[in-house]
């Protein structure tokens, strides 16, 4: 299979990326498995948590406090991540977070560097962007190493390599690794990762990483993570470069109380993730000595600005959305044609186009509200779709081929047969006409033209009966009165 | 003596109104006296969900200019109910005014959904009802997240003579209806689809009921292209059958 596209500039709309996927049945599985398990643990773990409520509560408050005081924030790691000797960069776009990089890489004359998982990184497109400077980057998280391998793309924020499982790895390892005899028992594969990443750590100095929080008071940077390759990343190099979005600001170091604990829960179903790295800026003698922070912003300043999606930037990137949903479950990620996939990455990825691109991203929703149930930062992510479902249709207001699109044109008449009873009962009775055409013997519509074709797809409707509920209600009406006469 | 007014919906009045006809008889039976007001269409939530918000509006601002006298309303359909209690609100604050949005919060408690109606404002959970089948409740979204009913539904139909319910397995996952969902993304549904009657199948059922018929209409629908024996029935139906009127009868 080719590698998918994870651009949604260029990615093709979701019903269409999704159809590949739905015939994939090993991928299916894959995934289908593989939530079912981090899903099982996340909920063992969450009742266990008498105050899980109350967690959640503070959590969303957290974040929507930070949302509503970001500059300030922002403002304030900046002084305080600069005082301690790191380096704060502001870049306004994908672009400039890219030149931003080269930059200090150029200037490290670095041709090779080491990699943490980050997906603001996927965000930016960085690693095209490297390849294309000469540069070198090496994924160390076990996931993102399987992908990089295979020549595969992330389908999942939390667990990238979800849709693959250890036989696939075994084949990827085994040909790009030249370990022909290459078991596929977990320990041997992840044995042959470590002895090939152990070189890379030992000899790279330069690192990339992202950011799970950054820390105003202090100026710190959080990291956290299951396999030790960050810790190794975020020590042993000369020179680390973070790159964050703007919106991961917490206020104090206290706040790392609530949201570490909602975090493991809901990601990985851990009351407590392995590793989890702090630092602030540079400490002589002790780890990197150039330590700089790109502070990334790409569409996020205008998401802030709206009343409803402003909610989307509270995401600590759980991925707890993604491991409940019922679409991701049939069509893992690569179908959002965006790192970000899943209900999250529904929201998100749209807005990060400026709604310009992945306009079909909010419609890849049954609207079930799973995702908000689950979601520790109390995100409403299907009011946040229905909203950006509304950006969608006025832009399409806008276009004159609208008529052409026959759900528009529907949507339009329908609001015109509801504007009044009189119109309605009108267009239920052209309405039993016209499905008459189409009904069978035995009443049933088995096939249906144009838009009604993808109904019956799979499902038979029944057709109209020959009395509405009004025509009875109305006859009873009738039947009752000359009665009381 | 409870008056209500039945909102039955536009789906319910054009394509299921052996429904509306149940929930009278039913509403009737335990002594509530219905009205039915003609003007009514729908509520909206096929527009607001699309993204047809200003249409959306129109409809919700009619159902409150109809309704805001009554006594109370009583929707055989959930996902209706939700888009009330959810989305109302939010369209009267962007495009509505001071004296639509005050008629809403007064009318807003005085909507049900029909389980809630019952357990709830009626206080009552066995209707005197008999149907002898072994049956499964499938969880509407908008039900089970949106609305809360819980355990509603099953305290109804756990009084119901003469019923075997089989439990569902995979309870809170969506069928993948999804309203227009269904339709712009209808390989993707039938998938999510797929898995759902699988879980309907395995409790050797001959009834799936729930909440609100667009569901149903989704998996009755594939349940009859299939013909794998199962067939779907509304709530309202079950509870409105009696050894005198027996559901087979009245349909």
């Amino acid at each position: 299979m080719s590698a998918p596209v994870m651009d949604p500039r260029i990615a093709l709309p979701f019903p269409e990326a999704a159809l590949p996927i739905l015939q994939n049945s090993q991928l299916r599985k894959n995934v289908a498995h593989a939530t079912d398990v981090i899903q099982a643990k996340r909920n063992r773990l969450v009742q266990e948590k008498a105050d899980w409520q109350e967690l959640r509560n503070s959590a969303a408050a957290i974040r929507a406090h930070v949302l509503a005081n970001l500059a300030g924030y922002l403002e304030e790691f900046e002084v305080r991540c600069t005082a301690a000797g790191g380096v704060v960069h502001w870049a306004a776009d994908a672009d400039e977070a890219r030149k931003i990089i080269l930059g200090i890489l150029r200037d490290e004359k670095a041709d090779e560097v080491i990699k943490i998982k980050t997906m603001t990184s996927a965000e930016i497109q960085l690693n095209p962007a490297l390849e294309a400077a000469g540069i070198r980057a090496t994924e160390t998280d076990l996931a993102e190493l399987i992908l990089q391998l295979g020549e595969d793309e992330g389908s999942h924020i939390v667990v990238p390599a979800l849709h693959v499982n250890r036989k696939q790895v075994r084949e990827i390892f085994a040909q790009r690794m030249g370990l022909p005899q290459l078991s596929d028992d977990p320990e041997a594969l992840t044995a042959a990762a470590r002895s090939y990443l152990r070189k890379k750590f030992l000899s790279v100095p330069t690192a990339i990483c992202g950011a799970n929080f950054l820390i105003a008071e202090t100026g710190s940077v959080v990291i956290v993570e299951s396999e030790g390759n960050g810790r190794m990343c975020l020590t042993l190099p000369r020179t680390l470069i973070a790159l964050a979005g703007i919106e991961k600001v917490l206020p104090k170091f206290g706040d790392l109380e609530v949201l570490l604990q909602v975090l493991a829960r809901s990601a990985t179903g851990e009351r407590m993730n392995p590793y989890t790295s702090l630092w602030s800026g540079v400490t002589p003698g002790d780890g990197p000595q150039r330590f700089h922070i790109v502070l990334l912003d790409n569409g996020r300043s205008d998401i802030l600005a709206r009343k409803v999606e402003r909610q989307t930037l509270q995401c600590i990137r759980c991925a707890a959305c993604m491991n409940t949903c019922p679409v991701y479950r049939q069509t893992g990620g690569h179908a959002y044609g965006s790192p970000y996939a899943g209900p999250i990455g529904a929201i998100l990825t749209p807005q990060l186009e400026h709604m310009q691109h992945a306009q079909s991203l909010p419609y890849a929703s049954s609207l079930c509200a799973a995702c908000y149930e689950v979601c520790p930062v109390k995100i409403n992510i299907p009011e946040v779709l229905i909203d950006l479902r509304a950006q969608v249709i006025d832009q399409e207001r806008e276009q004159t081929a609208r008529w052409s699109d026959p759900m528009y044109l529907g949507m339009k008449v329908a609001n015109l047969a509801f504007a009044s009873s009189p119109r309605f009962r009108l267009a239920q009775r052209l309405g039993r006409i016209g499905a008459s055409f189409f009904t069978d013997r035995d009443g049933w519509i088995r096939h249906l033209p144009g838009l009604g074709g993808r109904w019956t797809l799979s499902r038979d409707l029944r057709g109209m009966p020959r009395q509405t509920f009004r025509e009875w209600w109305a006859v009873r009406e009738k039947a009752q009165s000359k009665e009381a006469r | 003596m409870m008056r209500a007014s039945l909102f039955i919906t536009c789906y319910n009045d054009t394509l299921f109104p052996e429904t509306g006809r149940a929930a009278v008889r039913l509403l009737e039976r335990v002594g509530v006296e219905l009205d039915f007001h003609a003007e009514q269409t729908c509520c909206g939530q096929m527009h607001a969900n699309t993204g047809f918000r200003g249409e959306a509006y129109s409809q919700a601002k009619r159902f409150v200019q109809l309704y805001r006298d009554v006594e109370c309303v009583v929707i055989p359909s959930s996902s209706c109910v939700a888009m009330i209690r959810d989305q109302y609100a939010g369209l009267f604050e962007e495009l509505g005014n001071e004296e639509l949005r005050k008629q809403f919060a007064a009318l807003l408690p005085r909507v049900f959904e029909l389980s809630e109606f019952l357990t709830d404002k009626l206080k009552v959970e066995d209707v005197g009802a008999w149907f002898p089948h072994r049956v499964t409740y499938h969880a509407s979204c908008h039900g089970l997240r949106g609305l809360h009913v819980g355990e509603r539904p099953f305290r109804l139909l756990g009084k119901v003579r003469g019923i075997e319910l089989a439990p569902l397995a995979n309870l809170d996952r969506c069928c993948g209806f999804g309203g227009t969902f269904s339709i712009k993304n209808a390989e993707v549904s039938t998938a999510m689809l797929d898995a759902k009657l699988g879980d309907l199948l395995a409790t050797k059922a001959e009834y799936c009921t729930a909440l609100d018929n667009s569901c149903l209409m989704h998996l009755g629908g594939a349940m009859h292209r299939r013909k794998d024996g199962l067939q779907t029935i509304h709530i309202a139906e079950i509870l409105a059958s009696t050894e005198q009127h027996p559901y087979e009868a009245t349909r």
